[in-house]
């Protein structure tokens, strides 16, 4: 159990590449943390860094109070659990588990004890005297994991473990790493490129882009109030939908379309008056013919396909020049090329201002 | 494909046909002529005179002080007697030189690779170190004639100790029947550790990082992780390159021609430079070239149980991986 500080981290590989830029992170003490952005935006190299594996360029480390920006990664007490499992493949499921607790001579009993016992929690009990090899993705995949709680270390490092699993067993996992973790209330470093994984399994979610943080909060936080565009798309699936409007006194003009405002979306049009703003709003958040709300604000549209989900459906449209995509209950009737008229919220809408890319409507 | 048709299998006894022939005509033949001779009066042209049973083996083994000193020997402890004699014979010379051929070349090729992967000009180093690998074994004899020369203006490793040490008189080290073999070996070493360091060092770069980062996360230092992790994940190459030391070291012969033509007297002879002696040197004696047929029937017989494992050995480990 302990806390995990990112002070100004940076990390410049050999070739000039910087992975890492500035990254302030503050991991409380048994919080699932989760390190999300899209591939090659250095997630995994931070989490490297962490675990000694990648010596920092610049800032600083500290797991709890210790700055270990120089301390090698044995006498980090830290496990992680790695993409590829890295299992080590001469040694039994019970050596792998025992492996980290022989190094440290903990006595024979004691890592039986341990080793059973996690082996108890991750069903694992059966497989103790097989070989690597000889076992299922799922089951390699949850000797990684006890490889890392047999060690009980003061955090866990996973760079997305769930990625060599097939989809329903990803779904499966997810909930047994959750479970695992507020059971033993270890914190947790996270890293994936999903932001599905990143939003139902943290506790607060770090966005990176290309090697900078972009925003750190709450999976609720991020949904409602994404700070920039790269969030904003990032966050949610479908992902947003975004157009260009002239702002105007308490409007925004959306082609031939004259959206009128409340709230801060009308604040920040008033404030850009005259200027060419960036527009977001959520597929979920479009209503489709509205439900006459005096704040709604209707988006006129053309259907262009009607994708089907069952309990959903998808409706990809063309709006004043602008693809968007809406998604509604699959109730409502709709065909391709249909004229129909989209309601939103005024207040679930993101006004983006187009050259700092920052939200100008995040509240709070 | 119809594998198991009678046409298939016709076509491809068909195409494997070439390869049979020269197997058939250029080992499998003149394997089984000397097998044969090895127990008969013959000679080279295809003549067996009469039959001689093992009178060759046992001539050999008890009465040959050249092949197998008997008389060095006594007490109990063979092991002791074989790692100190030193004028056992050509088949004592021979174990001398399985002991300490193998075990210098694994240990010293298994650290230049672990070293070899961490250095900064790996290529070059590595280039510089497998070299000798690449000269024949006449030149690595005619180099080391040179380091190993009691004239003072060639004779490297005198002038080296020389260097150390002002009284040091120059040694002839493969004039001296206790050094000769040890000097012989280490020349041998030179020659082929390069091989042992590139397919080791191979095999080093074919276990992921992953594996080796997950044991330093895990608590492992670097020696943990060479002893934990990487030796147990090299024992298939370690076993694959001992196999090849000790079929190289039991037929060893070019370097010991070159360098002492088995001298001085007999004491640096090895099993291989009997079986040429016997076969091309002596055979008009009364032994006949079926003795030196014999030399090679015991060769024979020392490498095929290595052989046999190996071939099993890989076997077993491609079905399970
Ligand atoms: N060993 C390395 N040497 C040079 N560049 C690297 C190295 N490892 C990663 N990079 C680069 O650093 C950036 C971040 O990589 P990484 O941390 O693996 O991203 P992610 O895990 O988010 O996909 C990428 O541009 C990648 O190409
Ligand atoms: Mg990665």
């Amino acid at each position: 159990m302990a806390t995990v500080t990112f002070d100004h981290v940076t990390k410049a590989y050999a070739d000039g590449t910087i992975a890492v830029n500035e990254l302030d992170l503050l991991i409380k003490d048994g919080e699932f943390l989760v390190l999300v952005g899209p591939s090659g935006c250095g997630k995994t190299t931070a989490l490297r860094c962490l675990a000694g594996l990648e010596e920092i360029t610049a800032g600083q480390i500290k797991i709890d109070a210790r700055i270990v920006n120089r301390v090698p990664p044995k006498d980090r007490n830290i496990a992680m659990v790695f993409q590829s499992y890295a299992l080590y493949p001469h040694m039994t499921v019970f050596d792998n588990l025992a492996f980290g607790l022989k190094l440290m001579k903990t006595p024979k009993q004691e890592i039986k004890r341990r080793v059973e016992e996690a082996a108890k929690i991750l069903n694992l009990e059966t497989l103790l005297e097989r070989k690597p090899r000889a076992l299922s993705g799922g089951q390699r995949q949850r000797v990684a994991l006890g490889r890392a709680i047999v060690r009980e270390p003061a955090a866990f490092l996973m760079d997305e473990p769930l990625s060599n699993l097939d989809a329903k067993l990803r779904v499966q996992t997810r909930a047994e790493i959750l479970r695992l973790q507020r059971r033993l209330e270890t914190t947790t470093v996270y890293v994936t490129h999903d932001q599905v994984e990143a939003m139902t399994m943290g506790d607060r979610i770090a966005v990176m882009n290309l090697g900078v943080l972009q925003q750190i909060g709450t999976p609720p936080e991020l949904y409602d109030n994404p700070v920039n565009v790269f969030v904003a798309a990032f966050i949610g699936s479908p992902a947003m939908n975004f157009a260009t409007a002239k702002a105007d006194d308490g409007k925004l003009v959306l082609g031939g379309t004259t959206l009128h405002l409340s709230g801060e979306a009308a604040k920040a049009a008033a404030q850009n008056r005259g200027r060419d703003l960036l527009i977001g709003f959520r597929p979920e958040d479009l209503v489709l013919n509205g439900n006459g709300r005096a704040d709604d604000v209707h988006i006129p549209a053309q259907i262009d396909v009607v994708e089907y989900l069952g309990h959903e459906e998808l409706i990809h449209a063309q709006s004043e020049g602008h693809e968007i995509v809406a998604l509604v209950p699959s109730e409502q009737k709709v065909q391709a090329g249909q004229e129909v008229k989209f309601a939103i919220q005024s207040n679930k809408l993101h006004v983006f201002d187009p050259e700092t890319e920052l939200n100008l409507t995040a509240r709070g | 494909m119809g594998g198991s048709s009678r046409f298939g299998r016709f076509q491809g006894m068909l195409f494997a046909s070439p390869a049979l022939i020269v197997l058939g005509l250029f080992v499998i033949y003149p394997a089984y002529y000397t097998i044969r001779l090895a127990f008969y009066q013959g000679d080279f042209n295809f003549h067996f005179f009469h039959y001689l049973g093992l009178k060759n083996f046992k001539d050999l083994l008890t009465n040959d002080p050249d092949f197998l000193d008997t008389s060095k020997f006594h007490g109990f402890n063979i092991v002791k007697e074989l790692v100190y004699k030193s004028d056992g014979g050509a088949l004592i010379n021979n174990v001398h030189w399985v002991i300490f051929y193998l075990s210098f070349s694994l240990i010293i090729g298994l650290g230049l690779a672990v070293l070899a992967v961490r250095v900064r000009y790996e290529r070059a180093v590595k280039t510089a170190i497998f070299v000798p690998m690449a000269i024949s074994a006449t030149a690595v004899g005619i180099i080391w004639l040179f380091v190993y020369s009691p004239n003072p203006d060639t004779g490297l490793l005198n002038a080296i100790i020389h260097g150390f040490d002002n009284g040091f008189h120059p040694i002839a080290w493969v004039g001296r029947p206790s050094l000769v073999n040890y000097c012989l070996i280490f020349a041998y070493i030179w020659a082929s550790v390069g091989f042992v360091m590139v397919v080791l060092s191979a095999a080093i770069k074919g276990i992921p990082a992953e594996i080796m980062e997950a044991a330093r996360v895990d608590g492992a230092g670097e020696w943990n992780i060479f002893r934990r992790i990487m030796f147990p994940m090299l024992s298939l190459p370690i076993s694959v390159v001992t196999v090849w030391l000790f079929v190289n070291v039991i037929k060893v012969f070019d370097i010991i021609y070159v360098m002492t033509s088995g001298g001085p007297g007999t004491s640096s002879r090895v099993i291989a430079f009997t079986m040429y002696e016997e076969t091309f040197q002596n055979f008009s004696n009364t032994r006949g070239p079926g003795y030196g047929a014999a030399v090679a029937v015991i060769m024979l017989v020392l490498v095929a149980p290595v052989m046999v494992l190996n071939v099993r050995r890989f076997r077993s480990e491609r079905v399970v991986t």
